[in-house]
């Protein structure tokens, strides 16, 4: 759900950041954030757990240049990925503009995407959206660790719809900016649509 | 999508700024802001500068959306009034029709029983006004800005 602003002449929308525990949410936005000049970012928040695990959610304001003279700017939020924070992670996805999800390659994670890509789809549906209706995009994060799964293997399981999906690295930043690009794309395309006459 | 976007308009904004200013004054408070539920600043005033406005509407939201979930657990619509009391400042927020969050924020030159009652007439006035931008809202063109968009404008975002 955006937020415009025509007396500031602002655009703001929020993209929630989903996946299992410990597939590297947090870690694409810290990417984003030490990658951002400082005058295009606000600060980012983690509400973590004392070893680090998201506990409620990690924010980070964006901004990515104009439209029609009006100022963008993106709310990047993160879920706690650990399966017992569900009532959590329902409360984000309120007024999430668009989705990425964040799979965690590694052959013994499938299950885990699985299981978060099914909760996805149910607490979007809790909210009123439908995953196959909103702006959507997949990244198979962590292909620079050994014991990985295929892509060609990991598609047909996580990505059956066929949306924009990137392979990521987001420890080092392989495939961070483009995942973030495609989904701000995505929602504006949508933005675009829903009011199009 | 579900839910409508919010759409702010000059002349609202400016009641709601006005709005925002009076209470400041009346209670005698330091801030006052107002917050979209998903996060998003309306409106603030006072003594903003060196406040990170955006991330207290963001944590101040999902404090909202947290203690929301527990009165759903409690079988309770909603718990439409929080109170946090630190050493010097204290913030009170305020969920006015159940739409948008207003924060106020105080020291000991105000009292919460001044501010409830400042709150209270503050969020009659704001309803007036947030159901005046939802009918304005709905009518064909009020977002005309996204319908101008054009897909070289979204191109052009990621080329600078």
């Amino acid at each position: 759900m955006s937020f415009i602003n025509y007396s500031s002449r602002e655009i703001n929308c929020k993209i929630v950041y989903y996946g299992p525990g410990l597939c590297g949410k947090t870690t694409n936005l810290k990417y984003i954030f030490g990658n951002t000049a400082p005058d295009a970012k606000g600060k980012m928040i983690s509400l973590a757990t004392e070893t680090d695990r998201t506990l409620f959610f990690d924010f980070l304001p964006l901004s990515l240049g104009e439209i029609q003279g009006f100022r963008t700017r993106f709310h990047l939020y993160t879920v706690p990925g650990q399966v017992f924070y569900n009532a959590s992670r329902k409360l984000i996805l309120k007024g999430v503009d668009g989705v990425v999800f964040v799979a965690d390659s590694q052959i013994d994670r499938m299950e885990a995407n699985i299981e978060s890509l099914d909760n996805l789809r149910e607490n979007l549906a809790d909210q009123g959206y439908d995953l196959d209706r909103i702006p959507y995009v997949v990244q198979y994060n962590k292909r620079d660790l050994p014991e990985i799964a295929p892509v060609e293997e990991l598609r047909p399981l996580l990505n059956p719809g066929g949306v924009p999906e990137f392979e990521g690295e987001a420890t080092n930043g392989r495939g961070v900016f483009a995942t973030l690009k495609a989904i701000a794309k995505l929602v504006f395309m949508e933005l675009k649509r829903s009011r199009g006459t | 999508m579900a839910g409508a976007d919010t759409v702010i308009f000059e002349e609202e904004f400016a009641k709601i700024n006005a709005v925002c200013d009076r209470l400041r004054g009346e209670a005698n408070a330091l801030v006052v802001f107002i917050v979209d539920k998903n996060g998003q600043l309306i409106s603030a005033s006072g003594e903003t500068e060196h406040l990170d406005t955006t991330s207290l509407a963001s944590l101040t939201a999902g404090n909202v959306a947290a203690t929301g979930g527990i009165a759903k657990l409690l079988k309770e619509k909603e718990f439409a009034t929080q109170f946090h009391e630190g050493e010097k400042a204290n913030i009170h927020i305020q969920i006015v029709g159940q739409r948008v969050i207003l924060v106020v924020i105080f020291d000991t030159r105000s009292s919460l029983g001044l501010v409830r009652l400042r709150v209270r007439k503050a969020s009659e006035e704001l309803n007036k006004v947030f159901d005046s931008l939802v009918e304005k809202a709905k009518k064909p063109g009020a977002m005309s800005v996204l319908e101008e968009i054009t897909d070289e404008d979204i191109e052009n975002l990621f080329n600078e």
